[in-house]
């Protein structure tokens, strides 16, 4: 996938998972193994809503996803 | 040469409203394209989570006359009571319906569509809080999307995700005959010619520093809409959250001062008790927003450059955080890197919701002034949902009437553009110099060498918006952010892009969306600086009372010299008595 198609995908319908996912685009995937870019990428072509849940906590990924979701939920946006 | 494809009805925008304009004119057999930057069910509507209000009276005894009350009142009174009406009439047959879509409402335990409280609902006229919110868990918008997206999909829609909508193409008659677009894969332009054209864009509080909206919300339709010479109405009115985290925009709930927490300055003071001694950090929406700009304008705010609140909960404790409160726990750890069992969260006012936008009627149909008439439709144009002035939510919108908004305007306006398409038969040509205009336009970003970039300009945009243009307004500090943002628009032609590139360019698309977005600016800073009074949530320090008999009107602004015009609100509703102007006191 080329980056400019993962930075259109890490446009959403919610606020935070815009911050979340190109904050880690930005800061963390360039430097990701490469099974966890290809994980972010599948990531990517989840619905929202799952994606809300997961990176709150609120819901637990499948098994496929775990990796790439601790990954974001370990990376913070700088104050 | 540019690929053109032709349809009856062409959408542009995949949230709620387009979804569901084009739903009806889809289940009409009608050949209608919809044209959406995001896949549609990642559309902004997603992030409207509370509920969708409609008078079914399954908890609460209620009628729609009440909620036509609480909405003309919530507006302060600068909605028109034809159109609230209408949506307030048809809030249950548009709940029912999409029960009847299979949307998953929550359920009562009588197996009727759960319901709950929100602000500014009344039982009998400002009596009783009503409880009329119908929600499915606190994903309402989410199955919204995802049922209507559905429902298309069945009824063969033609859906052209990730294209970015460019221009209107309007002919001399003024007819619109559709648009040019910009496949953000290729980064190919079409043409996408249609005899009806319906704007579902969304908001556009991007043009402010701290917003709640998803990047996404760039206010496209009103960028074309101006462009297109079109005006656009009542843009002083943008609804504020008082508690959002600086920076990223993400909304801290009232939920957590209601559990206890409360504000304070860098002096570490209570300061809601001088603001509003009674309900102190209970007071509604507008006060809190505004008692935090004063304090941040006084030199009163927190942080390195003193642009937030603290808001606390440590006191509270652990074990209650932990329990009442983990979603803002997470929240505040991740965006604001503060852990409030230990440290306060940092808050400021936040751009939530357009109140205002492209003028339009109760039919979706788009209207300007026109010789002596103050509302002619625009022949071929149509728009709903939040880009969309009808208007229901005046100068204050109340929470649930936005989900609303979206399904019943964007079934009205789906019914009236087939009547409109059966009547005008006939594909009319679109204009080669508007098509020439508009390639034009995109082809300027191939430029090379330039001195500033998109980036750089839109953050000062943002800035003069949340500083000139936010929650405290006076007429000085109004006239100064037109002239700061003057030097910002001047700025504009120097800007170049560091990446050419066809396939997906984002940067692109990005200085695309600025151009939408500084105009929109500029219609919100010169109509409120226009507006010598205080109404819903235009608050002027300079004019603190509402003045109905000056500004009982909607103000229009068009781009041409800044023009603006004015017209009244329509007070007369369709079937009920005209609900008065009075003063409006929760």
């Amino acid at each position: 996938m080329t980056p400019g198609r993962l930075r259109w995908l890490c446009r959403r319908g919610m606020l935070e998972l815009d911050a979340w996912l190109s904050g880690y685009l930005d800061t963390r995937y360039p430097a990701a193994s490469p099974r966890l870019q290809a994980d972010f990428a599948a990531l990517l072509a989840q619905d929202d809503m799952s994606l809300y849940d997961w990176l709150t906590g609120e819901g637990v990924p499948p098994e496929s996803f775990r990796a790439v979701v601790a990954a974001i939920r370990t990376y913070r946006i700088p104050s | 040469m540019i690929p053109k494809r032709t349809f009856d009805a062409v959408i542009i925008g995949g949230g709620g409203a387009g979804l569901r304009a084009a739903l009806q004119l889809a289940e009409a057999n009608l050949k209608v394209a919809l044209i959406s930057k995001v896949f549609p069910t990642r559309s902004h509507t997603v992030s409207a989570q509370g509920g969708i209000t409609a008078a079914l009276a399954n908890v609460s005894d209620d009628n729609w006359h009440w909620h036509m009350y609480d909405t003309v009142k919530g507006s302060d009174y600068l909605g028109d009571q034809d159109a609230i009406e209408f949506m307030c009439r048809n809030a249950a047959s548009a709940v029912y319906e999409l029960e009847h879509m299979g949307l998953p409402f929550s359920r009562l335990d009588n197996g009727k569509i759960y319901q709950r409280p929100f602000g500014g609902q009344s039982q009998n006229y400002g009596g009783e809080q009503a409880i009329r919110t119908c929600a499915a868990a606190d994903r309402t918008g989410h199955a919204l999307l995802h049922t209507l997206y559905q429902r298309n999909i069945a009824a063969r829609t033609q859906f052209f995700d990730e294209f970015f909508a460019l221009d209107l193409m309007r002919d001399e008659e003024g007819v619109i005959t559709g648009v040019t677009a910009l496949e953000i894969e290729t980064g190919q332009p079409w043409l996408f010619e249609a005899r009806a054209t319906l704007l579902a864009t969304g908001g556009a509080c991007r043009i402010f520093r701290h917003s709640t909206n998803a990047h996404i919300n760039t206010g496209d339709g009103l960028g074309m809409v101006l462009r297109a010479g079109l005006p656009l109405e009542d843009m002083e009115f943008w609804q504020f959250h008082p508690t959002g985290i600086p920076e990223v925009g993400s909304l801290i709930s009232e939920g957590v001062r209601g559990e206890g927490g409360f504000l304070v300055n860098k002096e570490g003071e209570k300061f809601m008790s001088r603001y509003a001694p009674n309900a102190k950090d209970l007071a509604s929406r507008d006060v809190v927003a505004r008692s935090i700009a004063q304090e941040i304008r006084a030199g009163r705010g927190c942080g390195p450059h003193g642009d937030y609140v603290h808001l606390k909960i440590e006191h509270l404790g652990a074990e209650m955080i932990k329990a009442r409160l983990p979603g803002i726990r997470e929240l505040s750890m991740q965006f604001a890197g503060a852990d409030p069992i230990t440290d306060p969260i940092p808050v400021t006012p936040t751009a939530h919701y357009m109140m205002g936008g492209i003028p339009s009627n109760m039919h979706g149909q788009v209207v300007a002034p026109v010789r002596t008439g103050p509302e002619e439709a625009t022949p071929g144009l149509y728009a709903v949902g939040e880009c969309a002035c009808v208007s229901v939510h005046g100068a204050n919108r109340l929470g649930g009437n936005s989900l609303l908004d979206l399904v019943v305007f964007g079934r009205a306006a789906g019914m009236h553009m087939i009547e409109y398409l059966r009547e005008n038969p006939i594909p009319r040509p679109m204009p080669q110099e508007q098509v020439d205009k508009s390639l034009a336009r995109l082809a300027r970003w191939d430029k090379k060498a330039g001195s500033e970039t998109v980036a750089g300009l839109r953050a000062a945009m943002q800035k003069i918006m949340q500083d000139h243009c936010g929650v405290y307004r006076t007429e000085a500090l109004l006239k100064e952010g037109l002239e700061l943002l003057d030097q910002v628009e001047a700025r504009l032609p120097d800007a170049a892009l560091s990446d050419h590139s066809r396939m997906f360019n984002t940067a692109r698309l990005e200085a695309l969306e600025l151009e939408n977005l500084m105009p929109i600016a500029r219609a919100t800073l010169v109509s409120a600086l226009a507006r010598s009074e205080s109404r819903g949530a235009h608050t002027r320090e300079d004019h603190p009372k509402r003045d109905d008999d000056h500004w009982l009107r909607h103000t229009l602004y068009f781009r041409a010299g800044d023009q603006l015009d004015y017209k009244p609100v329509r007070l007369k509703p369709l079937t009920v008595e005209t609900f008065q102007p009075k003063e409006r006191t929760y």
